[in-house]
């Protein structure tokens, strides 16, 4: 068994090495100093130390964009929460006619292309005034996030025995009573999958944080890092450390809760 | 006064009628126990009478109470679930103290109960522990707890042994039972194990394919079976029928051949006698057959017997020794007769 583990071991090195190539460039950059950046021949190892992210924090406002980042991502992840809970409880558990359909509509809701959603939206919150807003970032993108939810959610609450409920209901509780004192208290896994991925989804939100977010003052990580570049100037290594900053907390929660994530992905694949 | 009053309860799931006019009441404080084979209604009416499903047609009335329209928790009912339903996040004093916290119950209240409750059922050293760390006998007695801490009026039990080994099985039936006799609380107890329904029922109401078979204590329904059914239902080894022809005052089979005197006969006509095996034993008598099998059972043995084509059981005590292919004759006169016509009791 052992002599035969090594090519693939070997093999499975090869394609993280590969994949994390670009990513260990980026943040052995962040660490070089200014002349270090663009110098050629390319220097590998960084004698910068945090130059960079000083000046990416003072001159080009990270903080800022790291805190618009964290109230829409966060507020997304509230919201898509809230509304995923009890749209899956009830796609979970209600003799809802069409049950099948209604979870093929919200596949096919988070299958549009962006593109083709952009306009409609654009309209829709110019019209609202919600344009240049965190709400406005908001909206859309629980739009987006809540069929994934819903859909994780409902496998993980199909999961649980309903005599649990059952027995709540003969104790004395509503069925809201239920899902607040029973349920969701064991849902606890799937809710964490749901939220890190909801999370991680505004976070890493580009297309129409650009398009919503046109003023400096409320624009998200991704839109402002890529608006680093000046008209004449392209800061490497200011983008290398602001990059930096906005992958490693992801990377860490990932990390840190990888058997959770994976354990609630598979919810209702298996009983068990 | 009566305690549950269960009228003409129907119910269907899509085109699966589950229940047919399902009748019948228990007196205040009796344990009724709901008895039959898997499918034939019995866990419906519990989830019927617990609010968890809606009847069809039909009514039922709790201590005067109608309890139609009422929510499970307006109901007064509570339930032992055939896989406990503990809840998982709750330790044990907190599962024990979950109905009584809905109810809005004094803390030092709920703690005097909650006390009381784990010392009736041996598991005071548990009350920190969470389900998960317990065996299947501590999570039922658990479950038990849970149940009586409130004091409700009615308890309903789905198959709570089921799940518990052979042994524990019985301590718990017995435990059951001095439950019972102490609280004295109207139960309604499902179960498809026989040994169950007879030793802990008051009544027995007997189901099978959605309708009553018959209702009355435990002995009369082992001793006069209203219905071919039922006869074959209870009592083990099955019971042995024959089909024949009552003529005159004799009961004459063709297949195994004999003829059997009946003391009080019904009109004559085609018949189906029953005989239990536990009363047909080895000895001088009409019947007679070769012996196919003993099977040792602990304190008795089953015989198996065929003549021909037919066969049928008796029993012996557990030293029994007889040749195995040889004759046995048996004495049917010994044997309570049972006579059926169109499955339904005649005598």
């Amino acid at each position: 068994m052992k002599r035969r583990a090594w090519p693939w071991a070997l093999a499975a090195g090869a394609i993280c090495a590969l994949s994390l190539a670009p990513f260990a460039w980026l943040v052995l950059t962040s660490f070089k100093s200014a002349g270090q950046v663009t110098a050629i021949p390319p220097v590998l190892w960084p004698g910068g130390g945090l130059e960079l992210y000083r000046s990416a924090l003072s001159r080009f406002g990270l903080m800022h964009f790291v805190l618009n980042s964290l109230l829409v991502a966060g507020g997304t992840t509230v919201i898509s929460l809230t509304l995923g809970t009890g749209a899956a409880y009830a796609l979970a558990r209600l003799d809802l006619p069409g049950r099948p359909w209604l979870m093929g509509a919200l596949l096919l809701v988070s299958m549009f292309p962006q593109i083709s959603l952009a306009g409609p939206i654009w309209r829709m919150l110019q019209s609202a005034g919600l344009l240049n807003t965190h709400l406005g970032l908001i909206i859309p993108y629980v739009t987006l996030t809540l069929p994934l939810a819903v859909w994780i959610l409902t496998s993980y609450f199909s999961e649980l025995p309903r005599e649990l409920e059952e027995a709540a209901l003969l104790d004395g509780c509503g069925r809201l009573g239920a899902l607040v004192r029973v349920v969701l208290p064991l849902a606890g896994p799937g809710m964490f999958t749901a939220a890190i991925l909801v999370f991680i989804y505004a976070w890493n939100e580009f297309f129409f944080a650009l398009l919503i977010m046109t003023r400096r003052s409320v624009q998200t990580l991704p839109v402002g890092i890529a608006l680093f570049q000046g008209q004449y100037t392209m800061p490497w290594g200011e983008i290398a450390a602001a990059s930096t900053v906005a992958t490693v907390p992801l990377v860490l929660l990932v990390f840190l809760f990888q058997r959770r994530i994976v354990s609630g992905l598979s919810a209702g694949a298996i009983k068990g | 006064m009566s305690g549950l009053i269960i009228d003409n309860l129907s119910k269907s799931f899509g085109p699966e009628r589950v229940l047919e006019g399902v009748g019948f009441a228990v007196e205040q404080g009796r344990l009724a126990v709901l008895l039959g084979p898997s499918g034939c209604g019995k866990s419906t009416i519990l989830r019927l009478v617990a609010g968890l499903e809606e009847p069809d047609a039909g009514s039922i009335t709790l201590e005067g109470r109608d309890l139609a329209g009422l929510a499970p928790k307006q109901r007064d009912v509570a339930m032992v679930f055939q896989s406990y339903a503990l809840y998982p996040h709750l330790d044990v004093a907190g599962n024990l103290a979950f109905p009584l916290r809905m109810q809005g119950v004094a803390r030092a209240e709920i703690q005097a109960k909650v006390t009381e409750a784990a010392r009736l059922l041996g598991i005071e050293r548990f009350l920190g522990k969470k389900p998960g760390q317990l065996s299947g006998g501590q999570r039922q007695r658990v479950a038990i707890g849970r149940a009586i801490v409130r004091s409700p009026a009615l308890f309903l039990f789905d198959e709570p042994l089921s799940n518990l080994d052979a042994q524990l099985r019985g301590e718990m039936r017995l435990e059951l039972a001095r439950l019972h006799r102490r609280l004295g609380t109207t139960m309604l107890y499902v179960t498809h194990d026989q040994t169950e329904a007879l030793t802990l029922g008051d009544v027995i109401v007997l189901l099978d394919q959605g309708r009553v078979q018959q209702i009355g204590p435990p002995g009369e329904i082992y001793q006069r079976p209203a219905n071919r059914f039922v006869a074959g239902f209870l009592g083990f080894p099955p019971m042995n029928f024959f089909a024949g022809e009552i003529v005159g005052r004799e009961f004459v089979c063709p297949a195994p051949a004999f003829r059997l005197e009946l003391a009080d006969p019904p009109p004559p006509g085609p018949a189906v006698l029953g005989l239990r095996p536990e009363e047909l034993s080895p000895g001088p008598g009409a019947l007679g057959g070769s012996l196919e099998l003993i099977e040792r059972v602990g304190g008795q043995s089953v015989l198996h017997l065929s003549q021909g084509e037919a066969r049928f059981t008796a029993t012996a005590p557990a030293g029994f020794a007889a040749p195995v292919g040889e004759a046995l004759s048996l004495d049917p006169a010994a044997a309570r007769p049972h006579l059926f016509r169109n499955d339904v009791r005649i005598n």
